[in-house]
């Protein structure tokens, strides 16, 4: 035990208490700073407690808190808009379609009006060339049977005059016509 | 040799104020006191002064207060569970108070508080208090169902309830030693091994040597500095599990 009237104990600033049962000297165990080194931990410990526990950790949950809170309402916004965005996509997707759709209508009908329209002029023309190559066959048909008769008149001339200048004397029309119709007729003139 | 080789002087308080004895009791306001007090002003720059922005963007400081916190809400939740979210300040304010005093340590010529075993008992002294009082208010004398694990034969139980009542009991010591013993043990050694350095200096043709202990000093620095951050670790940790009987005894 230190004695109760001796000065307080400092040589060299520092507490040197004689060796005593229950220290030996090493500081750790010199129980007579038990009370002092209690006293101020207890002072600077609930210091910190209180500190830590009303002012510190509120403040930091709270920064944490305001953090999350405004992480996930960013990421709702983020979320809506891109709703909104497929939406829009969607709509204008369905509108592009529609008008492909209309488009591939119009050109569809105005391909069947022409082809209709090309067929129709087509018939006429055909109709058209038809009748003109009728009338063609027809004049050609009329004209070769004229050219016929024409022929025959022709070469019962011819052979009338053949046989007057080599005999001197004209022979009967009717034998001549005869005469040619017994060569020409088996084998008529090709018109074509 | 002029060198001083003691490596227990750095463990002695060094009174700046003396306010005289109470009887046995001498009661001064030493260095070890003003190094709490200086953890503490510390403790609340980074907690309340760096976070005043509350900035959703977070600065350097601020982001550093935020992972402490968040780190020692987790490990709380994790070892104490459902309920525990009551307990963060307490272990936040241990393991930034263990954490900060334990590196204050190892700033050279500064002094570890937490060296001294009286301290170190107090703090386990806190959580066990806080075990037993929580313990008793929130499930009443259920909480001593605590000393009597489940599905144990009865002619056992008598052996069971005694080793589980020492174990308790052993918490407060093992927690407070662990820690204490961790600190001096790794000042004394650091101490001796740089010691060394001016001893062989001093000692002539043995200089040569002196390189040896000076690297050796350097490796124990490092892994002084990884034992001050553990230890924190480790009381908050343990702290975290023990308040966890107090949440939870029927486990």
């Amino acid at each position: 035990m230190a004695q109760p009237h001796a000065p307080a104990p400092l040589k060299e600033g520092i507490i040197h208490e004689p060796a005593s049962e229950h220290g030996g000297g090493f500081p750790p165990f010199e129980s007579s700073t038990f009370a002092a080194q209690t006293l101020w931990l207890a002072l600077a410990f609930g210091l910190l407690y209180y500190l830590m526990s009303k002012i510190a950790l509120p403040q930091i949950a709270g920064i944490l808190h305001d953090r999350q809170t405004r992480l996930s309402g960013d990421l709702d916004q983020a979320a809506r808009a891109k709703a909104e965005a497929d939406s829009a996509r969607d709509t204008y997707e369905r509108a592009l379609k529609d008008a492909q759709d209309k488009a591939k209508g119009i050109a569809q009908t105005t391909r069947e009006q022409l082809a209709s329209e090309a067929e129709t002029r087509r018939k006429s023309l055909e109709a058209d060339l038809a009748t003109k190559l009728a009338e063609a066959e027809g004049q050609i048909r009329t004209r070769t049977a004229t050219a016929m008769s024409s022929v025959r008149e022709v070469a019962a001339d011819a052979a009338t005059a053949i046989v007057e200048r080599l005999t001197g004397q004209a022979p009967e029309r009717g034998a001549v016509e005869a005469a040619y119709d017994r060569v020409a007729a088996p084998r008529p003139l090709s018109v074509h | 040799m002029a060198v001083k080789m003691d490596p227990i002087h750095q463990f002695e308080l060094k009174p700046l104020v003396s306010f005289g004895h109470i009887g046995h009791q001498n009661i001064a306001f030493t260095q070890s006191a003003l190094y709490m007090f200086l953890a503490v002003g510390l403790i609340a720059l980074l907690t309340i002064w760096a976070t005043k922005s509350r900035a959703v963007v977070p600065g350097r400081a601020q982001s550093l207060a935020e992972v402490f916190y968040e780190f020692i809400g987790q490990t709380v939740h994790q070892s104490a569970g459902h309920g525990s979210e009551r307990f963060v300040p307490l272990v936040f304010s241990l393991f930034m108070f263990v954490l900060l005093l334990n590196l204050f340590g190892m700033i050279p010529y500064a002094f570890a508080v937490t060296s001294h075993i009286i301290v170190t008992f107090m703090l386990a002294l806190v959580v066990i208090l806080t075990v037993v009082i929580y313990g008793f208010m929130a499930h009443g004398t259920h909480f001593l169902g605590l000393f009597v694990p489940p599905g144990v034969p009865g002619w056992l139980k008598p052996l069971i309830v005694v080793i589980e009542v020492v174990s308790f009991i052993s918490r407060p010591i093992s927690l407070s030693v662990r820690l204490f013993a961790n600190m001096l043990a790794g000042h004394i050694a650091l101490k001796i091994f740089a010691g060394f350095v001016p001893a062989l200096l001093a000692a002539g043709v043995w200089g040569i040597l002196s390189p040896l202990p000076l690297a050796l000093s350097v490796a124990v620095t490092a892994l002084e500095m990884l034992v001050a951050v553990l230890q924190a670790y480790v009381f908050a940790t343990l702290t975290s599990i023990y308040l966890s009987d107090a949440l939870h005894p029927g486990h």
